[in-house]
């Protein structure tokens, strides 16, 4: 008899209906703030918006360097719930193997065209292979001794081994930023669409990471293993009993994030033309920013939230300043927290809810 | 019946006196020692201005253990509390605004210059309470939020005020073009400490520095204890070991941990003042994220939640970092046949001393008393584990 009567929803207090908006669209509203108050100012100041279109352009390239880091970062968390503090550094040292491949492979700015392009796809394995094993071991000696112990253990390890690749970094290439030879001539026009030049840079950064991308998504929603990591995810102890080998699954995990971390280290390198012992930290911040806001532990959040950041980071450069962009990403990433922990499509996670 | 009220004749509180515990007198010859070290080291030396720096950093070590230690929350971006520290010492006590005009119980030669000047012992309960009210400000949009999550938006707060430190020379944030914190540069000179009724503190003598910084190690020492035994602290330690535990006991979160950050970055820009005025120098070079994991490793390396342990932890990583290597490890490289400064590598060190104590004894040097019960009293198997129970 109960059944017949329709529930009577309880009255929602006007404090929870203000929360559940700000938390649905507070977020949305925040990003675009600068996208559209700089637009504005363009439509004003030039008449149309081919500023803030090549902003966001050159945004999207950069962001995809930021995404293939934050992948990285996604994925490991997504497994087993650690903020791998050291893989930003992982993707310095990428970055430093470009370096040194270029010089070994001997890629000079004349080299001409085929023997680039082999050459390239050469370093790129290699940078890609010398992050993931290295991402791999870290994982053996810093963490996995560490499964059972209380979770702070682990993040103070990745904050220490974060430290040890820096000096690594430090003691291979010295103190100073040393210049990469503009081998795609990164900086020169190819077409320019609407106003908007499209550069040799974006280019690869396309060429390079789409693929990547692709191959991700697919790999893990379709591969025996890739499913495997989603049930290690999910719940280790029975995808244990499953017969799913935990540590061999988490392990290759770690070579995923520091494959794709090797990748961006090449990109980044070729892009820039500048490789640093220090940038590791900075890109690691702003990939975990992209991985938070995309929802961690979502790899297609990542993706996404890597090229929003990537834009927010192109228009604070361009027009606020270089110096200040660090601060605002990272204001960023604090309003985030504070708005929508779960990210933008993430779901609710034990650590965010 | 009988039998109660002879009982009750015969109860006698135990005796206080003669009943020392070995560790109380430990820690009294410790403290001994440490009063009368400066009259065996020449005034100047550089170890009695490493032993200062050593005393402050215990202040620091201990701020930052009430936050991890205690509460359990990994406090990423401590430094912070240093430079706003640091800051409000440069700019209360130095003639950085030549155009003001304020002095307050400061000496008759500062009285004429410019600027202002208030004395030290009125700029550090400012500084203390303005770290503390941005403690509580850090940590409130963190309370939604569990476990890593903490310790990253710590760092990125950090990271902002770092950044706030270095480029606000012309505007903060590109706005205006007021000269906050002169930048790299920094604010500097920033006046002596100025204690009445004790010697004048100069940089040819440190022994007020040196009795000043133990003086306020002790304090905050003191205050660590009694707040660790205090319904805070113990409703601190309640969230640490089982936060959903701790709230249907009926502990309020949110004040609690609000007060666990508050109290940490309270001591951290008490700290920072000294810091400001010994090194009589306030610049943005101080402050990068470095220095938060240095005091991080502090409190791993002695031990978290343990004061002595941190006390000595902050001791030792301080003398290792100003003595050990740069004094007697330095030319190791060198006579090993790599070619490097090993002083570059300081912070590669702290690292790997990170990663080792965590993975071999992650109680640290000196366990606390409570992890130490837990280990003996119950889990036999693996029981190593469990030591660092702070949830992030």
């Amino acid at each position: 008899m109960e059944s017949a009567s329709i529930p009577a929803r309880p009255p929602r207090a006007r404090g929870e209906v203000v929360r559940e908006f700000v938390s649905k669209y507070g977020l949305i509203a925040i990003l675009l703030i600068l996208p559209v108050a700089y637009g504005i100012q363009d439509l004003q100041d030039d008449g149309d918006l081919s500023r803030l279109a090549t902003n966001i352009k050159d945004g999207l390239s950069n962001g995809a360097i930021w995404a293939l880091i934050a992948v990285g970062y996604t994925l490991v968390y997504g497994i087993i719930e650690l903020i791998n503090f050291a893989h930003g550094d992982l993707f310095m040292l990428g970055s430093f193997v470009a370096f040194s491949m270029i010089g070994t492979v001997g890629l000079t700015v004349s080299s001409s065209f085929v023997p680039l392009v082999f050459g390239l796809l050469l370093i790129l394995v290699v940078c890609m292979v010398a992050c993931g094993t290295l991402n791999t071991m870290i994982e053996r000696v810093a963490y996995r001794p560490l499964r059972d112990a209380p979770k702070l253990a682990p993040l103070i390890t990745a904050v220490g081994f974060s430290f040890i690749l820096q000096n690594v970094g430090l003691l291979w290439l010295g103190g100073g930023h040393r210049g990469v030879p503009d081998l795609i001539e990164s900086q020169d026009v190819l077409f320019t669409i609407l106003g908007v030049p499209i550069t040799h840079g974006d280019i690869l950064a396309v060429v390079v990471t789409v693929p990547l991308f692709f191959f991700m998504i697919n790999f893990i929603n379709f591969s025996r293993i890739g499913r495997a990591m989603r049930a290690t995810a999910q719940d280790p102890q029975a995808a244990r009993l499953m017969g799913i080998n935990v540590d061999t699954t988490i392990s290759f995990t770690f070579l995923l994030g520091g494959l794709m971390a090797g990748a961006a280290g090449l990109i980044y390198a070729l892009y820039q033309t500048d490789v640093w012992f220090f940038s590791g930290f900075t890109a690691g911040l702003i990939a975990f920013t992209a991985a938070v806001m995309g929802g961690i532990g979502n790899l297609k959040g990542a993706i996404l939230g890597g090229l929003i950041i990537g834009i927010i980071q192109q228009i604070s450069d361009n027009r606020i300043g270089t110096e200040w962009t660090p601060a605002i990403v990272f204001a960023y990433l604090v309003l985030i927290l504070v708005f929508r922990p779960q990210g933008l499509i993430g779901e609710q996670t034990r650590e965010a809810g | 019946m009988s039998t109660l009220t002879t009982r009750a004749r015969t109860f006698k509180p135990p005796s206080r006196i003669g009943k020392v515990s070995t560790s109380t007198i430990i820690a009294a010859a410790a403290i001994f020692v440490a009063a009368v070290l400066p009259f065996f080291y020449d005034s100047g030396s550089g170890f009695m201005n490493d032993a200062t720096v050593a005393l402050v950093y215990v202040v620091m070590a201990l701020g930052l253990n009430i936050v991890v230690g205690f509460a359990g929350l990994l406090d990423l971006g401590y430094v912070a509390f240093f430079a706003i520290g640091a800051y409000t010492m440069g700019w209360l006590g130095s003639g950085f605004f030549n155009s003001a005009d304020i002095h307050i119980g400061v000496a008759e030669q500062l009285q004429s210059q410019p600027g202002i000047h208030i004395n030290w012992l009125i700029v550090m309960p400012i500084a203390a309470v303005g770290a503390a009210a941005l403690g509580a400000l850090l940590g409130f949009p963190t309370l939604r939020l569990r476990g890593d999550y903490i310790a990253i938006v710590t760092l990125a707060f950090g990271e902002i005020i770092g950044r706030i430190a270095v480029n606000s020379d012309e505007g903060v944030f590109g706005i205006g073009d007021f000269n906050l914190t002169n930048g790299r540069s920094g604010i500097t000179p920033v006046d002596k400490i100025d204690i009445p009724l004790v010697d004048r503190f100069t940089t040819l003598n440190l022994r007020p520095w040196y009795w000043t910084a133990l003086a306020l190690a002790l304090v905050v020492l003191f205050i660590n204890f009694r707040l660790r035994d205090s319904r805070i602290g113990r409703a601190w330690i309640a969230i640490r070991e089982d936060e959903v535990a701790a709230i249907s006991m009926g502990i309020p979160t949110v004040r609690v941990k609000l007060l666990a950050y508050a109290m940490g970055a309270a001591m951290g820009g008490a700290a920072g003042t000294f810091l400001g005025s010994f090194y009589n120098v306030v610049n943005a070079d101080q402050f990068e994220f470095s220095f938060s994991i240095f005091v991080l490793a502090m409190i791993i390396l002695g031990g978290l939640g343990s004061i002595w342990g941190v006390v000595v932890g902050a001791i030792a990583l301080s003398f290792i970092n100003t003595r050990l290597i740069p004094d007697v490890l330095n030319d190791v490289p060198s006579r090993i046949g790599l070619d490097f400064d090993l002083t570059q590598l300081g912070f590669g060190i702290f690292g790997f001393l990170l990663v080792i104590m965590m993975v071999l004894r992650p109680q640290g040097l000196i366990p606390e008393k409570r992890h130490q019960a837990e280990l003996t009293g119950g889990g036999l198997d693996g029981g190593e584990e469990t030591v660092v129970e702070a949830r992030a």
